[in-house]
């Protein structure tokens, strides 16, 4: 495979501004499927969760799932759009094996929801308003598996195999309008806008958004001009950024690939472009062309939605908190300093501590844990934090386990590691790791007088009131247990040993 | 006569995946003006007046309760299919993404 030319990304930036777009698609959990009774369940067997709708056989007619529309309407509700007072349906005609209908039922010149925004706020606390062009209603695909070949990959496959259970899962797509003026910020919009989109919807409970099941698919398109051109450039769009990494990684590497481009003085080519997890580079796809003439039509078989004002407001009132005031909201409840909250929020643990604190942690233990050893984790492990495997009640069960004085903390990073190694609960992994404080203090007294004695003139400052000293002493005694010690049961003793109040 | 011409014809058949001789382009593109023609001649029927519609019934609003129904298994969804593998349909590689 070619690699295409990059320039750095800051010589990008001060040759070109870029201007992004996003459509996102969002699988709504419904029960059942868009215009089918099937079930809308991941990960069943092959092509078991179908009926003859979904498999397109003739004479089949799609009816229409209301919780899909109310499901609809609320996200445009959320995105600050207006609701279409009568809206249809419309075939999106093309030939490819992921649809046996040879169409997929979408929407077209009528979307449910259209002219909305939403204020997105980047790691600095920087607010940056993302105009929504529209979100429409369609179906979902089939899922294609590619054999043999190249690994997977379209390029060089023999054939091709089709499971249709996710074919007619009901889908929303959420169309930007162009988003100019992000600048360098480009790659760090495209992640928080992708977040804060996947966090509507799984906040609304209308989507399970999880992007490593394709609940939550992006695609990125981006274009550059030079600095102070009105007029667009030619866009590339990448299809199936399926990450929050992937969407910053994508929409940089993009940019810095079209400078190259342009640099060298060659025209952009509009395309569709692959993103590649692996190498965090795109390939192209296929030029757009004459292909992509859909001839839309619309919908014969579907009669059109009409959204009531009523309607509208009665889901409207049903709407949870938004998650920008949720955030507020859990930053007064926790106690947080707007850094540290700002921080949890940029690691992507603010759900994890929530749910950590409800498990039963202290709000100061939940971020103690999550920020202090599960982010540094999950970024070795090249994952994001919530996908490290940490249950919430894992932390409270380690947490207990220290405040009880049974482990100290140090012991206590040592069984999560354990944990996350798959080699059992905390209490499993303590028994079999032989992890236990030392709390006879017989033991401890030994070692406390061995420290005492061989670091007199510090046991003296402790008895002239020079607390502080302490730390040498305990320090002595923990490396003699190999740390094993209570830390604070070793410092009680130390003082009763001395005659003096702590 | 609609301006439908042999370019036109030639286009809609790559559309549809159907292959055609120059004669049947030729043939189509006079036939097809015709029957567009013909069908132009609602609009003569339809006033500024009348909005257009998708539907001939005045029905809006048909939705079904989101409750699962049934389903087929994949012997039952397979037994049409030309071939099969893995309980999936089998097809040929197509290099073109939708």
């Amino acid at each position: 495979m070619s690699t295409d030319a990059t320039l750095s990304f800051e010589e990008a930036m001060e040759k070109y501004d870029p201007v992004l777009g996003f459509e996102v698609h969002v699988e709504l959990n419904t029960k059942s499927k868009m215009f089918s009774s099937a079930p809308n369940v991941f990960g069943d067997e092959p092509n078991t969760n179908v009926n003859e709708v979904d498999l397109g056989m003739p004479g089949v007619l799609p009816v229409v799932n209301r919780v899909a529309i109310e499901s609809s309407i609320k996200i445009g509700l959320a995105l600050n759009c207006k609701i279409a007072e009568s809206c249809t349906f419309a075939r999106k005609q093309y030939f490819y094996p992921d649809t046996p209908k040879n169409f997929q039922t979408s929407q077209y010149e009528d979307p449910i929801a259209y002219d909305g925004y939403l204020d997105i706020e980047l790691s600095d606390g920087t607010i940056f308003r993302v105009e929504i062009e529209r979100a429409h209603m369609e179906e979902d695909a089939g899922k294609l598996t590619h054999m043999g070949g190249a690994a997977g990959r379209i390029q060089g496959a023999d054939f091709s195999l089709v499971d249709y259970n996710r074919s007619g899962v009901p889908l929303v797509e959420i169309v930007t309008k162009p988003i100019e003026g992000a600048g360098s910020r480009a790659p760090e919009l495209a992640k928080a806008y992708v977040a804060a989109v996947r966090e509507i919807v799984k906040n609304l409970g209308v989507s399970d958004a999880k992007m490593e099941r394709g609940n939550v698919r992006c695609d990125a398109n981006v274009s550059l001009r030079p600095h102070g051109r009105e007029r667009f450039g030619i866009r590339s769009e990448t299809k199936n950024v399926n990450s929050l990494r992937a969407v910053e990684h994508a929409v940089r590497y993009e940019i810095q690939r079209h400078a190259a481009v342009l640099d060298a003085g060659n025209p952009i080519i509009q395309e569709t472009r692959h993103w590649h997890e692996d190498t965090r580079t795109t390939t192209s796809g296929r030029p757009k062309s004459d292909a992509d003439d859909y001839r839309y039509f619309p919908e014969p078989d579907l009669v059109p939605i009409v959204a009531s004002r009523e309607w509208v407001e009665e889901l409207r009132a049903t709407l949870p908190e938004p998650p920008a005031a949720r955030r507020k909201r859990l930053q007064s409840d926790w106690g947080y300093s707007d850094l540290e909250f700002r921080d949890v929020v940029n690691a992507g643990v603010m759900d994890e501590i929530e749910e950590t604190i409800a498990a039963g942690a202290t709000a100061t233990v939940a971020r103690k844990w999550w920020m202090g050893e599960i982010v540094g984790r999950a970024k070795n492990a090249d994952v994001d934090p919530g996908q490290l495997g940490v249950q919430p009640a894992t932390i409270v069960e380690l947490n207990r386990m220290v405040e009880d004085g049974k482990i100290n903390n140090k012991m206590a990073t040592e069984v999560l590691d354990g944990v996350l190694a798959g080699e059992g609960t905390p209490a499993e992994i303590v028994e079999k790791r032989g992890l236990a404080v030392v709390s006879d203090d017989g033991p401890l007294l030994e070692a406390i007088d061995a420290a005492l004695a061989a670091q007199p003139d510090v046991a003296d400052k402790i008895r002239a009131g020079k607390l502080q000293a302490i730390g040498a002493i305990v320090g002595g005694v923990m490396k003699a247990t190999r740390g094993q010690a209570d830390a604070g049961r070793v410092k009680e003793l130390i003082l009763s040993k001395l005659g003096v109040e702590g | 006569m609609a301006a439908i011409n042999r370019d036109d014809v030639a286009h809609l058949a790559q559309l549809a995946h159907i292959e055609m001789s120059a004669e049947e382009l030729d043939r189509m593109a006079g036939e097809l003006a015709v029957i567009v023609d013909s069908v132009k001649s609602v609009s003569e029927a339809a006033g500024d007046d009348v909005p257009a519609t998708s539907h001939p019934i005045p029905l809006t609003n048909v939705f079904r309760e989101d409750v699962v129904g049934h389903t087929f298994t994949a012997e039952q969804a397979l037994s049409g299919a030309p071939d099969s593998d893995e309980n999936r349909f089998k097809v040929p590689a197509i290099l073109d993404e939708a």
